[in-house]
């Protein structure tokens, strides 16, 4: 009777046979329930990348400048005078589904923990979001919640959100993306590690007290979203960003002293999870006393304590005999602390209440003990398919006015001031160029220096071709960043795919991380750090498979920086790279002739790389007065927004020996459009032919009116407003 | 001349001002604790931007009781600057140093942007460094910044000259397109009868650098600096 009770039990906390019976193994006995339940929560994908782990194997994560890479809270990387950024980027998916305003905002509370949790201040947030059909109310009940559930955490609080992607997409009904990357500062010697080490040292669990909400998040991140996943509310934890600043505040003071040994976060599968981890890497033990964790309800059971989802805690590992400073600190930023433990030299992890053993478990089984799934790679039948695309097939027309206008006021393509204006994105004066660039930039106080940030991903064309698809992800990332002037340096990613039962799903991820690898190689930026998201499907149709890259680059100089706006009118306007007969996957074949089909554009990694380390050394030799990368839409949308920002026009000559569409908003990779000062004109061209960069002279900037061959003649107030999205446009 | 930043829980631009006047103006400064109580040997008082207490209940509504605010009153009665800055301004006027509320935006949510605002008196410690009717361009960053008092209280600020700032577009105008929260009157900014205490929503630490965009919020601090400085001469 008592075995069927617990098999029922796994099953429903989505264990396989195989896998209890390893769990039997490992323990040399039955499970309890406390335990079971335990394991079914660790070993959930969300938790042990049981489908992935042999898969991430192949993504580059080491460099000169890698101080630590993926396996800690986040990645850490030195950018010179002392300075690291740390850096981080997760999914929040199906809490934000089914509850988007604190979904969310819990999304951005556990990403700030993972970098406060390093010793780093976090100075900015960025966010990549995928919503279903724009025109539909429940997509707008879901993207209102989000910004405001992104708003009402970080502006509280106060670390700049300064960056992100927000896309619409059937693709994402039902299953929305809400990718969440932080980015921190740390002084070199200064970094702390979320270790358990030194037997006796006493755990101290901070913040806020343990309650029933989130139990069970990490495997309910872990399964597909149906219609009765609103039944799941209780599952999405509570922020409260008011106690998140406390701790940070707290726990950067507390990172200063030399008696704390290790600091970790509670985050999905919330004590188990944060002590198994902080073990398994001390090659420790831990022993906890559940009586002594500070609960916000009676009666919790030894389950609930253990994997309660409740946000804003930390545990503090400090060595023995030392706390007192630690919890005066504590008292004086008025949180709520407890020792519930200490750390033992038996690399087991043991439970107790009231003193008696409710649970006793090797750590390492916990963390690296799922076994590990391989399946099967199988290309999709319909992939050959879907990439077919004749474009004969399609008209070309004399005039594209009401067609760019169309394009600029879609929901993909228009303005997103009304997102990032919602968030303070100049807390901690650092934002020197702010959202609505390539890139943002934030300088670094007390030095030269600055750091670029960018977010992208593509899936659309992740769809029609995955491994390409991820590259170009790379490729632009790169480019967003090498716009502003900076170097990229290191890479942190979210994998948000279907379900790896489904061949489709796992021939997608599959290429998707080989096509991120070649392409981290080839830009010699490591991934450090990121997260995997899988099951992002609604009643059994996945979404298109969207690995996001969030990127930091380098700018030596602060004094170097570029911005997308034309600056006066007759600068030349270049075009850096060549364009192709190509539309697949492109923005414009989706919106104007409903199509999601044809080859994603090709991607010539080496020519890239050349385009984007041209376009930073003009940047630092000041020859720019502006850069815009060239992507989605196009370069009629690149020149627009180029425009727009600067409230001037342009004259623009294509050549026309490629069709009319494909020249104005085909979306061919490796394109930067800049403009420059005529004064600087010998300079400009004499460095491009030195360095063979593909370059083309399209334009003059000019009062008023975008004018692009005969096909586009536009008021630029008339672009503005279509891209504002104001009415009567 | 001594400047004290208050440290309330939950208080987020506190650093930013800090720096503002330490680093970037290069006046002494000091941060001081909201548990502490003791304003002795400051000239001017920044209570900065946040959310203090989670601007649970309501925004300033707690903060008004730390133990901190008791000696802001005290030092503000006895003449001493005192500056707040959008919840720095919630908190004053919360704390009754500065007649009115900050109510939520009419736009229902946050706003983040860059924003003119127009000198509507120089004849204060807080903008004598400024042109009559200048414009200045200062971000603001608030979801409750929308100013409103009963119209006998705005006749009294009018009629007073409390009205220190409004929001205006670009060409200085006082329009109903360049309000951005709402406010009465478009008040961005105001000051106590005694001049002594002013309140704004706009942050003036976050322009105060070329490389922040704009270097007018300077001014305010400038002006108080000065203003200190021509005390300090008289009194010698």
């Amino acid at each position: 009777m008592e075995k069927f009770e617990q098999r029922k039990f796994w099953q429903k906390w989505n264990l396989t046979s195989n896998e209890y019976q390893c769990i039997c193994h490992v323990l040399g006995r039955e499970p309890n329930e406390i335990e079971l339940g335990i394991y079914s929560v660790m070993w959930s994908e969300h938790c042990s990348y049981k489908n992935t782990r042999s898969l991430l194997k192949m993504l580059p994560t080491k460099a000169d400048w890698v101080i630590q890479g993926p396996g800690e809270n986040a990645g850490v990387i030195d950018i010179g005078e002392k300075e690291l950024v740390v850096m981080k980027m997760e999914s929040h998916n199906h809490p934000s589904a089914v509850e988007p305003f604190q979904g969310a905002a819990t999304g951005v509370g556990g990403i700030l923990r993972d970098i406060f949790t390093m010793g780093a201040r976090p100075v900015a947030l960025l966010d990549s979001l995928r919503f279903g059909d724009f025109h539909q109310d429940h997509t707008q009940y879901l993207y209102q919640g989000v910004v405001g559930g992104i708003a009402f955490y970080g502006n509280c609080v106060g670390v700049p959100t300064v960056g992100g992607e927000t896309i619409f997409s059937e693709s994402y009904q039902g299953n929305i993306l809400v990718n969440v990357m932080c980015v921190g500062l740390v002084k070199k010697e200064k970094i702390v590690l979320a270790t358990a080490k030194g037997v006796g040292n006493s755990i101290i669990l901070i913040g806020a007290k343990t309650g029933r909400d989130g139990i069970g998040g990490a495997a309910f991140a872990s399964v597909e979203l149906n219609e009765k996943s609103e039944e799941d509310r209780p599952a999405v934890q509570i922020g409260d960003p008011f106690a998140e600043k406390l701790l940070i505040e707290a726990c950067l003071e507390l990172v200063q002293f030399e008696e704390v040994v290790g600091l970790q976060d509670c985050g999905a599968a919330g004590l188990t999870s944060s002590l198994s981890e902080m073990a398994a890497r001390g090659h420790s033990g831990v022993e906890i006393e559940l009586s002594e964790v500070p609960q916000r309800e009676a009666g919790m059971n030894p389950f609930e304590i253990m994997l309660s989802e409740s946000q804003e805690r930390m545990v503090v590992i400090v060595e023995k005999g030392k706390e007192e400073r630690v919890l005066s600190t504590l008292r004086r930023w008025d949180l709520d602390s407890a020792i519930i433990g200490h750390v033992t030299d038996n690399q087991r992890f043991t439970i107790k209440k009231h003193g008696q053993v409710v649970a006793d478990i090797p750590v390492r089984s916990l963390s690296d003990g799922a076994p590990v799934i391989k399946r099967e790679i199988i290309e999709p039948l319909w992939q050959k398919e879907i990439k077919k695309l004749n474009l004969d097939e399609f008209e070309e027309y004399e005039d594209y006015n009401s067609i760019l206008l169309t394009l600029l006021s879609s929901p993909n393509l228009s303005c997103k001031e009304d997102i990032y204006q919602q968030y303070d994105h100049m807390v901690q004066v650092n934002t020197v160029v702010p959202p609505g660039d390539d890139s943002a930039v934030l300088r670094l106080k007390g030095t030269k220096k600055a750091i670029a940030l960018t977010t992208e991903g593509n899936g659309r064309y992740c769809l029609l071709d995955p491994f390409q698809g991820a590259q170009i992800a790379v490729a632009e990332g790169a480019r967003n960043l090498s716009c502003k002037g900076a170097t990229p340096k290191a890479v942190t990613d979210c994998l948000n795919f279907g379900a790896p039962e489904n061949s489709d799903s796992y021939w997608q991820l599959v290429q998707a991380i080989k096509g991120l690898s070649e392409s981290c190689k080839f830009f010699d930026t490591p991934v450090i750090s990121g997260n995997v998201s899988l099951y992002n499907e609604n009643d059994g149709k996945p979404i298109d498979p969207t690995p996001v890259v969030g990127m930091v680059g380098v700018i030596n100089d602060c004094n170097h920086i570029c911005t997308l706006d034309f600056k006066s009118e007759n600068d030349l306007i270049f075009l850096l790279g060549e364009t192709g007969n190509e539309l697949g996957g492109s923005e414009y074949l989706e919106i104007i002739h409903h199509m999601k089909r044809g080859l994603p554009p090709i991607l010539n990694l080496a020519r890239e790389k050349k385009i984007q380390s041209f376009c930073r050394k003009m940047i630092e030799k000041d020859l720019l007065a502006s850069a815009h990368d060239c992507s989605l839409g196009g370069l009629a949308i690149a020149l627009s927004e180029s425009c727009i920002c600067s409230g001037l026009g342009a004259k623009v000559e294509l050549k026309t020996d490629i069709r009319s569409d494909c020249c104005l908003f085909g979306e061919s990779q490796s394109r930067i459009i800049v403009s420059i000062n005529p004064s600087n004109y010998e300079d400009f061209v004499e460095i491009a032919q030195q360095e063979n960069i593909p370059f083309q002279q399209i334009g003059m900037v000019k009062k008023d009116c975008l004018k692009i061959n005969q096909w586009v003649n536009l008021p630029v107030s008339q672009l503005e407003k279509a891209w504002r999205r104001k009415k009567n446009a | 001349m001594k400047f004290g930043v208050v440290q309330f829980p939950g208080s987020n631009c506190d650093f930013d001002c800090y720096y503002a006047i330490k680093n970037v103006l290069q006046v002494p400064v000091d941060m001081i604790w909201h548990k502490d109580n003791d304003l002795d040997g400051y000239n001017c008082i920044v209570l900065p931007g946040g959310f203090t207490y989670g601007d649970y209940l309501r925004v300033g509504a707690i903060a008004r009781y730390s133990p901190i605010m008791s000696a802001v009153l005290n030092f503000a009665k006895k003449g001493g600057f005192v500056l707040g800055i959008c919840n720095g301004f919630q908190v004053l006027t919360e704390s009754q140093l500065l007649p009115g509320a900050l109510i939520r935006n009419t736009c229902l949510h946050f706003i983040c942007k860059n924003q003119t605002i127009r000198v509507e008196n120089i004849d204060t410690p807080f903008t004598g460094m400024c042109q009559k009717n200048q414009i200045l361009q200062i971000p603001i960053a608030h979801g409750e910044g929308c100013y409103y008092a009963d119209k006998k209280t705005v006749d009294e600020l009018e009629a007073n000259k409390q009205i220190i700032f409004r929001y205006c577009d670009g060409s200085g105008k006082i329009t109903k397109e360049a309000n951005p929260n709402g406010s009465i009157c478009n008040i961005a900014g105001i000051c106590n009868k005694e001049r002594n205490v002013l309140g704004l929503m706009p942050h003036p630490e976050r322009s105060t650098e070329n490389c922040l965009g704009s270097v007018d919020g300077r001014l305010l601090f400038e002006s108080i600096m000065m203003y200190l400085k021509k005390k300090s001469i008289l009194v010698k």
